[in-house]
C-alpha cells in the first residue's frame, strides 16, 4: 500500500497538502484566533496623519533593511535602547516593522531620544553627526512635499482616525518632517525606563580638576557629545544648546550644580523635571547613564568644567 | 535536438536564459550594496539607496534566478520522468514571458520604492496578482504532465517538484493578502505580532519551498544522471521527504526568538528547527554514500564536484540553522551580519552549485552534445567556492564579534561599547566580502559564457545536416 502512493499524483498531492497544512494550521492559523495576538497598550495612540506619512516613507525607503524596532528582553539591550518590546505595542503596526539585520542601530525606543533637529541633520548627511556612519543621506526627503490624498486613503484603508485640519496640513509638510513625526512617536507608549547610574544631585564632582580626568572626559566628549554639542562645546544655536558659558541654560541662567550636570547626561532629557529645569519642550538630550560609568559622567563633567573656565 | 522534445526543450532554454541574465542582474546589484556598506557614497540617488536595493537583489535572485531555474529545470525533468512532452507546451511559453515581465516590473517597482516590506514578499499587490497567475500556470502544467505520464513510478524528484507547487502557492497567497490603499500600495492585512508570526511562516518557508525542495528535485535527479550512480536508499529517501514536507512548516517562529511573539509559539518553533536536521541530513548521507560507490566520479566526471560541495553545503547550512534557532546562540548572533553569511552559504553554496551544474548537464543534453568547455566549468567552481567561502566566513567572524560587542558590559555593569564601536569593526570584514562576491561574480560570468556557448555550439550543431550520421560512417 505504502508504495502505490508514488504511483498515484492525486493522492499524493492529498497527503502533501496535508502535511503542508498541519505545522500551517498549529503554527500560524491557530494562533491568529488568539486574543494573545492581537494585544494592544492601553497607553498606545493610532498614528496620526503626519506619521502614517512617515511610516510609508520609512517603509518605501527601506529603513527595516538597516533597522530593528524590537528591543530584546537581554540585559545589554535594555540598557543600550531602553525597556524591552512589548507585543501591545505593535497593534496598529501594518505589517510590523521588526527587521532582520541590525546594521544600525535599534530604532523601537527611538521616540523622543534625539531633538528633531538632531534627526534633520543626520538625514540630511549622516556623517555630519556620526563621523564613521554608513548610513545613506536622504536628501530628497527634504525637498518632497507629503501628497495628502494618499495619505488620506491610506489613513482610510487602515481605518485610522484623522479631521480635514491634519489632512489639509499635510500639504505643507515635507516628507522628512513626516518621517521624523513617524521616529518620534516610536516606542513611546511605554514608559521610558530611567538610566542606570544616579547621584544625589547636590554630589560634588570627586574628579573636578584632576588632570588624568579632564583628559579622559575629553576624548569621552570627543565620542558621545560633540556630535551635538560640537567639538568647541559651543552646540548649534536653536539646536543643541553651548555648554560653555551661554546665556541661558535650559530656560534658566547657566550656572548649575555638578550633580545636575550628572544628572543631565545619565538620565538624559527626562531629568530635566528633577532637577528642576524645562528646556525646549522638543529638546532631547541623550541618556547615557547606561552607556558610561559614573567615573566616566564625572570626568565628562570634569571636563565640560574646565571649559566653563570654573574650578 | 529530439523532434518530440524539440519546442518544449527551446521553451526550457527560454528559462535557463531568463534566470542567467536576472542571476548577473542580481548579483551586480549584490556586489554594489555590499560596497555600499563601506562605503555610503556609492548610494548614488533614491533609486540606488540601500534600503531600496536590498530587496532588488534579494528578489531578483530569488525570484529570477531561483524560480526561473526552477522552471526551466522541473519542466525538463517532469518530462524526463513522466517520458513524454509538456501536457500545455504553448502554456509553458505563455508562462515563460509572464514571468519575465512580472520580475522585470518587480525590479522597476521595488527600485521605486512600491514594497509591501515583508521579506521576500516585498512586490506590491498587482505583481502579486502575476505571480499567482504565473504560478498556477506553472502547477497545472506540472501536475496535468504528471497526470498523463508513461511512467507508472513517480521518481523522488517528482516529490520534491509536485510538493514545491504546493507549498509555494500555499503560503504566498496567504502572506500576501492585502488591505489596498492604491493602485501600488497596500498593507499587510495583519498587524504586529500577528504580522510577524505570519510573514515568517512564510519567509521561512518559502526559502524552504524555492531553495530547498525544488533543489533536492534537482540533486536527486542530476546526480544520478551524471555519475550514473543510483540513489544509495530509496528508503531514506521516502522517510526524509515526508519528515522534511512534514516539518518544515512547524518552525518560521525561529527567525522571532526574544521578540514578543508569544513564548510558547517560539519554543515549538524551535524544537522542529532542531528536528529538521534528521530530514535535512537523511538527503545529505543518501547523496555521500551513492558517491560512495564510486568516488572516482568526482575526477572522471566535471559535475560529480559541483553536487558533492554542493549537498555539503546543503548539510552545514542545516546544522548551523537549527544552531542560530537555539535562545543561547540567537541572542548572540541574531541582527548581526553572521546572519547573511548563513544565507550566502546556502544561496551561494549549495543552490548555485546545484543549479548551475544541472543547468550545465541540460543544456548539454537537450543538444546532443558536450559542454563547451569543461575547463571553464572547473574555472567556474573554483571560483564561486572561493567567493563564497570568503564571503561565508569574513560574515561569521565579524557577526560573532558584533554579538560579542553589543552585549560587553564593564565591571561596573555598563555597556562596554558604543553602538559605532562595534559598527566601525565590521569595516575590514565588508571589504572582504566585497572581494568574496566580486571573485563569486567573475565566477558565475564563467558559467554564463560556457552555457552561451554551448547553446552556439548546439544550434551551429542543428543547422548542420546530420554531422552525427556523417561521423558515424
Amino acid at each position: 500500500m505504502a508504495g502505490e502512493i508514488y504511483k498515484k499524483p492525486i493522492a499524493f498531492t492529498v497527503m502533501v497538502v496535508l502535511a503542508v497544512l498541519a505545522g500551517s494550521v498549529v503554527m500560524m492559523a491557530y494562533p491568529m484566533m488568539r486574543p494573545d495576538m492581537h494585544p494592544k497598550l492601553e497607553g498606545l495612540k493610532p498614528f496620526t496623519p503626519l506619521q502614517l506619512a512617515g511610516r510609508d516613507i520609512y517603509q518605501r525607503e527601506g529603513c527595516v533593511g538597516c533597522h530593528t524596532q524590537t528591543v530584546r528582553p537581554l540585559k545589554s539591550e535594555v540598557m543600550r535602547y531602553g525597556d524591552y518590546s512589548k507585543a501591545g505595542e505593535f497593534y496598529y503596526d501594518h505589517p510590523f516593522l521588526w527587521g532582520s539585520k541590525r546594521t544600525g542601530p535599534d530604532l523601537a525606543r527611538e521616540g523622543g531620544k534625539r531633538p528633531d533637529a538632531w534627526h534633520r541633520e543626520h538625514f540630511e548627511s549622516p556623517r555630519k553627526m556620526v563621523a564613521l556612519s554608513n548610513m545613506p543621506a536622504y536628501p530628497w526627503l527634504l525637498a518632497a512635499r507629503v501628497d495628502p490624498s494618499a495619505t488620506q486613503a491610506h489613513l482610510e484603508a487602515l481605518g485610522l482616525p484623522f479631521t480635514p485640519d491634519q489632512i489639509a496640513d499635510l500639504g505643507h509638510r515635507t516628507e522628512l518632517e513626516a518621517l521624523i513625526a513617524y521616529v518620534q512617536q516610536l516606542g513611546t507608549a511605554v514608559p521610558r525606563i530611567h538610566a542606570g547610574v544616579t547621584v544625589a544631585l547636590d554630589a560634588v564632582n570627586p574628579l573636578l580638576g584632576d588632570a588624568s580626568a579632564i583628559a579622559r572626559g575629553q576624548k569621552i566628549f570627543a565620542d558621545n557629545c560633540s556630535v551635538c554639542h560640537q567639538d568647541d562645546l559651543k552646540g548649534v544655536p536653536g539646536a543643541f544648546p553651548s555648554l560653555v558659558e551661554p546665556d541661558e541654560f535650559l530656560s534658566e541662567k547657566p550656572d548649575m550644580a555638578d550633580g545636575a550636570y550628572f544628572a543631565l547626561i545619565s538620565g538624559g532629557s527626562d531629568a530635566k523635571a528633577a532637577i528642576g529645569r524645562k528646556g525646549d519642550p522638543g529638546g532631547g538630550m541623550t541618556a547615557f547613564g547606561n552607556q558610561l560609568s559614573k567615573e566616566e559622567i564625572w570626568s565628562v563633567v570634569a571636563f565640560i568644567r574646565s571649559k566653563q573656565g570654573r574650578k | 535536438m529530439n523532434e518530440e522534445y524539440r519546442y518544449d526543450y527551446r521553451t526550457v532554454e527560454g528559462y535557463i536564459l531568463s534566470a542567467i541574465a536576472w542571476a548577473v542582474v542580481g548579483l551586480v546589484v549584490g556586489l554594489l550594496l555590499s560596497i555600499q556598506m563601506f562605503a555610503p557614497a556609492f548610494n548614488f540617488n533614491a533609486w540606488t539607496s540601500f534600503g531600496r536595493l536590498r530587496p532588488v537583489h534579494t528578489n531578483i535572485l530569488g525570484f529570477g534566478l531561483g524560480v526561473g531555474a526552477i522552471f526551466g529545470l522541473s519542466f525538463y525533468i517532469t518530462m524526463r520522468l513522466a517520458k513524454r512532452p509538456l501536457l500545455f507546451p504553448r502554456l509553458a511559453r505563455v508562462q515563460l514571458w509572464l514571468f519575465n515581465i512580472a520580475i522585470l516590473a518587480t525590479l522597476v517597482t521595488l527600485a521605486m520604492g512600491y514594497t509591501q516590506t515583508n521579506e521576500y514578499a516585498e512586490m506590491e499587490w498587482p505583481i502579486d496578482i502575476g505571480i499567482v497567475v504565473v504560478w498556477v500556470m506553472f502547477a497545472v502544467n506540472v501536475v496535468g504532465t504528471i497526470l498523463v505520464r508513461r511512467e507508472e513510478q513517480m521518481y523522488i524528484s517528482l516529490w520534491y517538484i509536485l510538493s514545491t507547487v504546493v507549498g509555494v502557492a500555499v503560503l504566498y497567497i496567504v502572506n500576501n493578502l492585502p488591505i489596498i490603499a492604491g493602485p501600488f500600495k497596500s498593507y499587510h492585512l495583519f498587524a504586529g505580532v500577528n504580522s510577524a508570526n505570519v510573514q515568517w511562516w512564510y519567509g521561512h518557508n518559502v526559502v524552504g519551498f524555492v531553495f530547498t525542495m525544488p533543489i533536492l528535485a534537482m540533486f536527486y535527479y542530476f546526480l544520478p544522471k551524471t555519475t550514473g550512480l543510483p540513489i544509495y536508499s530509496h528508503r531514506l529517501s521516502i522517510i526524509a521527504f515526508w519528515s522534511l514536507v512534514f516539518g518544515y512548516l512547524w518552525t518560521g517562529a525561529h527567525h522571532l526568538v526574544y521578540t514578543p511573539l508569544p513564548d510558547w509559539i517560539q519554543t515549538v518553533g524551535i524544537v522542529f528547527t532542531l528536528f529538521l536536521i534528521a530530514p535535512s541530513w537523511g538527503s545529505v548521507v543518501n547523496g555521500y554514500f551513492t558517491i560512495g560507490e564510486d568516488w572516482s566520479k568526482m575526477r572522471s566526471n566535471y559535475l560529480t564536484k559541483f553536487f558533492v560541495l554542493g549537498i555539503t553545503f546543503y548539510g552545514l547550512q542545516t546544522v548551523q540553522g537549527p544552531t542560530q534557532a537555539l535562545r543561547v546562540v540567537s541572542q548572540l548572533i541574531h541582527f548581526t551580519d553572521w546572519v547573511p553569511g548563513h544565507v550566502h552559504m546556502g544561496t551561494m553554496g549549495w543552490v548555485a552549485l546545484t543549479v548551475t551544474a544541472s543547468i550545465y548537464y541540460v543544456v548539454a543534453k537537450m543538444y546532443d552534445t558536450e559542454i563547451y568547455s569543461v575547463k571553464v566549468a572547473n574555472a567556474h567552481f573554483w571560483l564561486v567556492l572561493v567567493g563564497q567561502l570568503i564571503f561565508s566566513i569574513t560574515m561569521w567572524i565579524t557577526g560573532i564579534q558584533q554579538g560579542a560587542m553589543w552585549k560587553a558590559t564593564t565591571a561596573e555593569g555598563t555597556l562596554k561599547y558604543t553602538f559605532m564601536e562595534g559598527l566601525v569593526k565590521n569595516y575590514p570584514y565588508w571589504h572582504l566580502r566585497s572581494l568574496g562576491g566580486a571573485i563569486f561574480i567573475v565566477g558565475m560570468l564563467f558559467f554564463v559564457f560556457n552555457v552561451l556557448m554551448t547553446i552556439r555550439k548546439g544550434r551551429a550543431l542543428e543547422a548542420s545536416p546530420q554531422p552525427a550520421v556523417a561521423a558515424a560512417a
